[in-house]
């Protein structure tokens, strides 16, 4: 199954030194190589060339090559709360998948593990939501927590809200949808370290005097870390750089836009492409530093 | 919180009594174990012993705690602990397949029962528990870094470490070598009888039983067939089952022709076996009887019959394999069958050969009578061949040698 791809510890067998250093390794590295030089490095050589260009003094709206590098201050001094709200967002959003997720996952890897059909169905339905697309979900929702909508009905109905109030457009909003788009990407790396979990090694913390809860910290969790890793970097990273959810057209406000709104905003309205490539590779940089400290904290390098 | 506690007071004085009281466990589809009872006294090394899929392991996961009896009471020490969780029963096992903790140490392996506890010197309990089983070189290392048996070890000595009132073995040598096995053997034995814990060890290797414990249950189809001592149980088997799984036995199967205060006689096709009354288990009717493979004689001719004999034959020498210290014999006799007959080298010129006509004998004394019939098995090893033209073929023989003799 492609989901172990992101779970357990690297397996990979020590190669023969002869074989690794074998110019044939190198030759079917290329198309690889080819393929990440064209898609990666250009484009980001590219944006760090926009990231520092100064405006056109002759021409308003055209810039030219520069190494106008104030472009970062500017960007950080206008837009740091977008930036913190992002990472805040990002990070409630991958708490909450965790939350839900993680029992989920538990579940449906060891709870259904008797029942196969049961459990393959499971996780169809785990998938499933990625038939539809994407947007039309997060519309979908909009709908739900709309003013006249259910959600906010049954809530005033009950007295818990005012009339005529609404959800969209709030902080709850964006987190529940970011939480809610990216709980798969959470589940599938969980499930498939649980799904490998030697439940025997269960039964031997019970018989050696670890109740439940003590076998839960000592012997699930730590047998799952990898794909708890795998989960929280998959929805971290993406959730912290989404610009759907906290759109206004979606479940955002202008109360609630994040980082990626802006480098939108900056790049397809205002075409200052400079700032948007300065916003872009500090998300990109804040993201990098903030995973190294994770990953080297928790221990598992292996996956990086 | 009364019901979540971990048993905490410190390490167990003595082994404790087990008790299983009309324990039944059924699965969907089958039942494991029906109407068990056994006792197992405080401080005594007791194996069950049968088959795989005789229910053996599900008894022990039962007294584990690893799973719940359909009926049935578990008293350990005389409290009954049927009801409680397997982590508050004082139990340990060494699994099968010792299920080592794959993320943490061996140290951290063999503490962990301990600190679960909160026993305070847990590290040097473990590094003491790691010397008994001369793997205290590798406390650092991590389960996959060690050979199977070395597992296996770190698997007992994460067992014996909690010096549980009542240690569990679910065939814990299985994967030793002999050498290994036989030093681990006697290490069981040295600590059982030092610390006086209740083993109960569950086996198929009727060697591994018959040596180190002090009284052997046989078991087959969720039911105890027979217990006791294991020479008893050699000696003096109850059942074709215990008969044939323990050691070889040679069965008949016969009717009562006569019977005294003190023996019987058995006509097993033709064949008088006469067996003491004290050891038969039924003395009446349709009987299996039978003997020890190294308990029958063999002679080169007819014995003259003496009384507190068994005397049968003559047969053929059909199979012979010399295994240094004794030599097997197979013998086919027609009506009864191969018998075996395991001979001591005691001198060169006892070996006899195959094709050989032999006569058996064997002391009244050393026969034994079943509770149960031996399943019928065929009467020679080759079938009686009675299609037309071996018929045709043995006819024209007999002819031809007819005509010789003419």
């Amino acid at each position: 199954m492609a989901f172990t791809a992101f779970s357990g510890p690297a397996t990979a067998a020590a190669e023969p030194a002869a074989r690794r250093r074998s110019p044939i390794a190198l030759f079917l590295l290329l198309p690889g190589i080819f393929y990440l030089v064209l898609f990666f490095v250009t484009p980001l050589i590219s944006l760090v060339i926009t990231s520092l260009q100064a405006p056109d003094p002759l021409i308003f709206g055209q810039y030219v090559n520069a190494f106008n590098w104030q472009n970062y201050v500017t960007v950080l001094e206008t837009y740091w709360p977008q930036a913190i709200r992002s990472g805040g967002y990002a990070a409630l959003a991958t708490l909450f998948a965790l939350l839900i997720g993680f029992p989920l996952a538990y579940f449906i890897g060891i709870t259904l593990r008797p029942y196969p059909l049961i459990q393959s169905l499971a996780l169809v339905l785990v998938i499933a939501p990625f038939f539809i697309s994407f947007l039309l979900r997060t519309l979908a929702w909009k709908q739900i927590f709309s003013t006249e909508g259910p959600v906010v009905g049954l809530l005033s109905a009950i007295g818990a809200m005012p009339a005529g109030s609404s959800i969209t457009g709030t902080d709850f909003a964006v987190v529940f949808g970011l939480t809610y788009n990216f709980i798969p990407f959470m589940v599938l790396p969980i499930y498939a370290t649980l799904v490998s979990l030697d439940l025997r090694l269960l039964e031997a913390s019970n018989d050696l005097y670890g109740s439940p809860a003590t076998t839960f910290r000592t012997v699930t969790l730590p047998l799952s870390a990898a794909g708890v890793m795998s989960g929280t970097l998959l929805t971290f990273i993406p959730a912290a750089g989404d610009y759907i959810n906290a759109s206004r057209e979606f479940l955002g406000s202008t109360e609630t836009t994040m980082i990626g709104n802006v480098i939108e905003a900056n790049f397809l309205v205002l075409q200052n492409f400079p700032a948007a490539a300065a916003l872009s590779l500090i998300l990109m940089a804040f993201i990098l530093v903030l995973v190294a400290a994770y990953v080297k904290r928790s221990g598992t390098e292996d996956l990086l | 919180m009364t019901n979540n506690e971990v048993p905490k007071s410190g390490f167990a004085e003595a082994g404790a009594d087990l008790e299983l009281v009309g324990i039944t466990k059924r699965f969907p589809g089958f039942t494991a174990i029906e109407e068990l009872d056994l006792t197992i006294p405080a401080g005594s090394f007791f194996a069950l012993l049968g088959p795989s899929g005789c229910g053996k392991t599900t008894t022990l996961r039962l007294i584990a705690g690893l799973e719940e009896p359909t009926a049935g009471r578990i008293l350990i020490g005389g409290k009954d602990v049927t009801a409680t969780k397997a982590y508050q029963r004082p139990v340990n096992t060494v699994f099968q397949s010792y299920a080592l903790f794959p993320h943490m140490t061996i140290l951290q392996n063999v503490a962990f029962g301990l600190k679960r506890r909160g026993i305070a010197n847990a590290d040097a309990l473990a590094h003491e528990a790691l010397q008994l089983v001369e793997l205290d070189h590798v406390a650092g290392r991590k389960p996959t870094q060690l050979s199977g048996g070395q597992q296996q070890r770190v698997a007992l000595a994460r067992a014996v470490v909690n010096r549980p009132a009542l240690l569990l073995l679910d065939e814990p040598l299985g994967a030793l070598d002999l050498k290994l096995r036989r030093q681990m053997q006697v290490e069981l034995k040295d600590i059982q009888s030092e610390v006086g814990l209740t083993f109960l060890h569950v086996t198929h290797d009727q060697e591994e039983a018959m040596t180190m414990a002090d009284t052997v249950a046989v078991m087959n189809k969720g039911r105890i067939e027979q217990m006791g001592p294991p020479q008893e149980l050699y000696e003096l088997p109850h059942t074709a089952f215990v008969a044939k799984f323990l050691g070889q036995s040679n069965l008949f199967t016969g009717d009562v022709v006569s019977s005294s205060s003190t023996s019987m006689v058995v006509d097993a096709a033709g064949s008088k076996i006469e067996v003491p009354v004290a050891r038969a288990q039924r003395t009446s009717g349709r009987v299996t009887v039978g003997v020890r493979p190294e308990k029958v004689t063999l002679h080169d001719a007819a014995p003259t019959a003496t009384s507190g004999r068994n005397v049968i034959g003559p047969g053929r020498i059909t199979d012979v394999s010399f295994s240094g210290v004794s030599t097997q014999y197979e013998v086919t006799i027609p009506h009864l069958g191969a018998i075996s007959v395991f001979a001591q080298n005691t001198s060169i010129s006892s070996l006899h050969h195959d094709g050989d006509t032999v006569w058996l004998s064997w002391a009244v004394d050393h026969a034994f009578g079943l509770a149960d019939e031996a399943e019928a098995e065929p009467v020679s090893r080759f079938h009686a061949d009675l299609d037309t033209s071996m018929i045709a073929v043995q006819s024209r023989k007999d002819l031809e040698a007819e005509l010789e003799e003419a």
